[in-house]
């Protein structure tokens, strides 16, 4: 529930950009790249003073510098939001700061190894052929809300074990957190609270059946002391799962399907050259980086040669660092089968991706299954595509039609 | 004629990306946690330099190190 005195004041729209940038500002929403390319010309590190002052650094070499730099930047507040309430719902890893960061980290990484997701695998395979029977036979769809939504968060409750019925509850929750939430404190907060209740009842019929899954896994770990990981933790990690793994990898697919609804060439070199994936994934992946972070300056410090003090967030913008020209050659193209890209769509340092993996397989898997069955299609001239706001960046509709253009 | 290559993963530097294993199988194996380590003294067989390169120029960490012998 949310009422209005929880929303923040609508935000002005932005006309200087690179003093008064604004990541939820439309123009951002709808094509970031350019006003990333005005950023990075003025400066590597930006600075905007809404959501209470926030940095931004616009080269790949200022993102590697913050994201290596745990002692002047932390990790306790990993959104850009208008307030910055009291931190009470932790997310080990994701929010933790060295030393408590590498335990928390350690625990999670064995169930996310790639031999681990090729076991997953299969249950994926099925999950998108499931998916395409629904609407293949109706010449074209809406690719984000018929396709590229359902494949993530059903993988992840698979792996969780909690039913991949209960997915349109989980993409409520996650639009409340990553979405409204950084406008809207109410619907943030009512959101990870439903969201613990709804663990805490699958953590207490584990206690009575202990099972296979990675609830279970969680809660029979235990500390370097051998001592069983706090309920909140327990919790503040499954919230991380499945906040982490569902939108982000739902991002990524759908720009990849979108790419591909229109850049024929691509398709029909994927289609024709199915070795070229994974390069071609890996592409998809920095020229379309779904996942932007944030870390809160704790210490001041340069960056780049840029001031930057404590009392500000940074918006760590992993998808403009991989648009850098001065690291990637042709930064703004799609170079389908590009060998050296050392893209950080997943961070770099110590809070790498724990689920880059699975995001990886999912993809994969996602565009391959569509490529079999539906090799050709186009973008519906008469449908638009629309992109989510904030943290995440992907479509959330993408009509497309199938079969060639007549 | 190139002398023979070596490699060796920085295991101070490497986050587990995984890209050197999904590129270079043969040169690379991961840990439990999916951190990366050379096979065996991380001597290259002959044919698997260029592998051996792409790997390298591939690590988002910069964990890689590849010498010629």
């Amino acid at each position: 529930m949310s009422d209005s005195a929880s929303i923040m004041p609508e935000h002005p729209p932005v006309t200087d950009w690179v003093n008064d940038f604004d990541h939820t500002d439309p123009a951002w929403t709808e094509n970031p790249f350019p006003i990333w390319e005005k950023l990075r010309a003025a400066s590597p590190v930006v600075h905007t003073e809404r959501f209470l002052g926030c940095y931004m650094p616009t080269t790949y070499q200022a993102v590697k510098e913050i994201s290596y730099d745990t002692d002047h930047f932390s990790s306790r507040r990993v959104i850009v939001r208008d307030v910055r309430p009291d931190i009470t719902a932790r997310a080990p890893p994701i929010t933790s700061d060295p030393p408590e960061h590498k335990p928390a980290k350690q625990l999670l990484l064995p169930p996310f190894t790639p031999d681990a997701m090729k076991k997953l695998e299969p249950r994926v395979r099925a999950i998108c052929n499931e998916l395409i029977d629904e609407f293949i036979a109706d010449g074209g769809c809406d690719a984000a809300a018929r396709y590229t939504k359902h494949i993530p968060v059903r993988a992840i409750a698979h792996m969780l074990g909690i039913p991949e019925k209960d997915s349109d509850l989980f993409i409520k929750w996650i639009h409340g957190i990553l979405e409204l939430g950084i406008k809207d404190d109410n619907a943030l907060m009512g959101a990870v609270r439903e969201m613990t209740g709804y663990f805490i009842g699958h953590i207490e019929q584990r206690r009575k059946n202990p099972t296979d899954d990675l609830i279970s896994t969680l809660m029979n770990a235990r500390d370097k002391d051998g001592q069983p990981l706090a309920d909140e933790h327990v919790l503040g990690s499954l919230r991380l799962l499945l906040i982490a793994g569902i939108d982000t990898t739902w991002s990524a697919i759908g720009s990849s399907l979108w790419h591909l609804a229109k850049t024929p060439s691509d398709r029909e070199r994927l289609v024709k050259e199915p070795e070229l994936m994974p390069l071609a994934v890996e592409e998809l992946l920095r020229a379309y980086s779904p996942v932007t972070m944030a870390r809160e300056v704790m210490k001041e410090t340069t960056i780049s040669g840029c001031p930057v003090k404590p009392g500000n967030m940074v918006l760590l913008s992993f998808p403009a660092a991989n648009r850098d020209p001065a690291m990637f050659p042709d930064a703004d193209k799609v170079v389908i089968d590009r060998k050296e890209n050392r893209h950080a769509a997943f961070g770099l340092g110590i809070h790498r991706c724990v689920g880059s993996n699975l995001a990886r397989m999912e993809m994969t898997v996602a565009i391959e299954e569509w490529l079999k069955r539906i090799p050709d299609f186009r973008l519906d001239p008469a449908g638009k595509v629309t992109w989510s706001e904030g943290t995440v960046r992907g479509p959330r509709q993408l009509p497309v039609l199938f079969g060639k253009a007549r | 004629m190139a002398g023979k290559l070596k490699i060796r993963v920085d295991q101070d530097k490497c986050q587990g990306h995984a890209r050197c294993k999904s590129l270079a199988p043969e040169l690379f194996d991961l840990d439990e946690f999916g951190n990366a380590h050379e096979v065996g003294d991380g001597s290259v067989p002959a044919g698997l330099e260029d592998k051996a390169y792409l790997a390298q120029s591939n690590c988002p960490e910069i964990a890689i190190e590849v010498t010629e012998e």
